[in-house]
């Protein structure tokens, strides 16, 4: 899923300063499940605006609102009947999420109350954990399944470095060295000889260095 | 036992602590409340095994979401109690009003515009 985390109230007060209608957008795909932009917190950001609000005296007209995705013409379009009566849009959706609405309503500001982060898992309840890059040519049959792209800080096709240790990376010894993971990994399917494969060069035009991507299926468009 | 407790205290009963969602701790402070405890069971005493440390969880997150807003987290406590222990629920409201009243009043007390 992609991770997000919500911004600082502080930040996100910065943004609306100049309206006095909000429409807090939320989403109920990936940041529902990380717990950044979906019913819940769009009802806790707009609790504690309304006491920000209150407490300095101020007004403000706040609606929530969540659509099952943000990333989809067809939900977005679902605030169309009331987006004019609001100022502004306060999006919790990933940062696609809050384009997307931007794009729809040309002329209304939609800003963004999310940082988004990565594509990552749940390691338990309240934990996640970054897993891909989205780099666009994966070579996770090559690596025991575990991606160095992501996984090693330095994004190593053929690792580790030096700064491995215990195997723990030595930008932060709460981040496990990816190439470990990938040793380990390949030690546990009796593929080890895997190891011993150097990984070419990788073509990165699949990924941001070719600009941005669009994916098209004919069979698919109506 | 015929305890005395504050008049203020307002009881909201739920089943567990675990049921108080950060939410309700924050629409309590926009219905006006000076501050919030939730009394709940001794700690490993549950009867849903981690309902009362779920909200001890919550009431931390609540501090933090009610210094962000400027209201101060030191308004909601989360305290442990047994159903057994009447006198300790009468102590515990007499302490938390007491601290709560040398806060003063919610900061947003009659300045909220209801709905909106």
């Amino acid at each position: 899923m992609i991770v997000g985390n919500r911004k600082s109230l502080e930040e996100i007060l910065g943004m609306i300063a100049p309206y006095k209608k909000v429409l807090l957008l939320g989403c109920n795909e990936c940041v529902t499940v990380c717990a950044a932009g979906g019913e819940r917190e769009v009802s806790i950001l707009a609790s504690e605006l309304k006491l920000w609000y209150a407490r300095e005296g101020r007004e403000i007209e706040i609606r929530e609102h969540t659509l099952e995705r943000q990333c989809d013409h067809e939900y977005i379009d679902q605030i169309r009947p009331f987006v004019d009566g609001y100022e502004v849009v306060v999006s919790l959706a990933c940062g696609a999420g809050v384009q997307y609405v931007a794009e729809k309503f040309r002329t209304k500001s939609v800003l963004p109350a999310i940082n988004t982060t990565f594509l990552g898992v749940t390691l338990e309840q309240g934990v996640w954990s970054e897993r891909c890059q989205g780099c666009g040519t994966c070579i996770l049959d090559q690596t025991g399944g575990v991606c160095p792209i992501a996984r090693c800080a330095k994004s190593l096709l053929n690792g580790p470095c030096g700064g491995s240790s215990n195997g723990k990376c030595e930008v932060d010894k709460e981040i496990e060295c990816g190439w470990q993971l990938i040793v380990d990994r390949l030690k546990e399917l009796g593929q080890l000889e895997r190891y011993e494969e150097i990984i070419p060069v990788k073509d990165w035009s699949s990924s941001r260095h070719g600009g941005p991507r669009r994916r098209v299926r004919e069979d698919l468009k109506l | 036992m015929r305890l005395n407790y504050p008049t203020n205290v307002k009881i909201v009963k739920v089943p567990c602590t675990g049921r108080v969602d950060t939410i309700l701790i924050l629409r309590a402070f926009e219905s006006g409340v000076d501050g919030v405890y939730l009394a709940g069971c001794l700690e490993g005493e549950c009867h849903f095994l981690k309902g009362n440390l779920r909200a001890k969880k919550r009431v931390q997150y609540a501090k933090a979401l009610l210094d962000e807003v400027g209201l101060g987290g030191s308004r909601v406590e989360m305290v442990n109690m047994s159903s057994a222990q009447g006198q300790r629920f009468a102590e515990v409201a007499r302490e938390i009003t007491e601290k709560i009243r040398a806060l003063g009043p919610s900061p947003i007390k009659n300045r909220l515009k209801v709905g909106g």
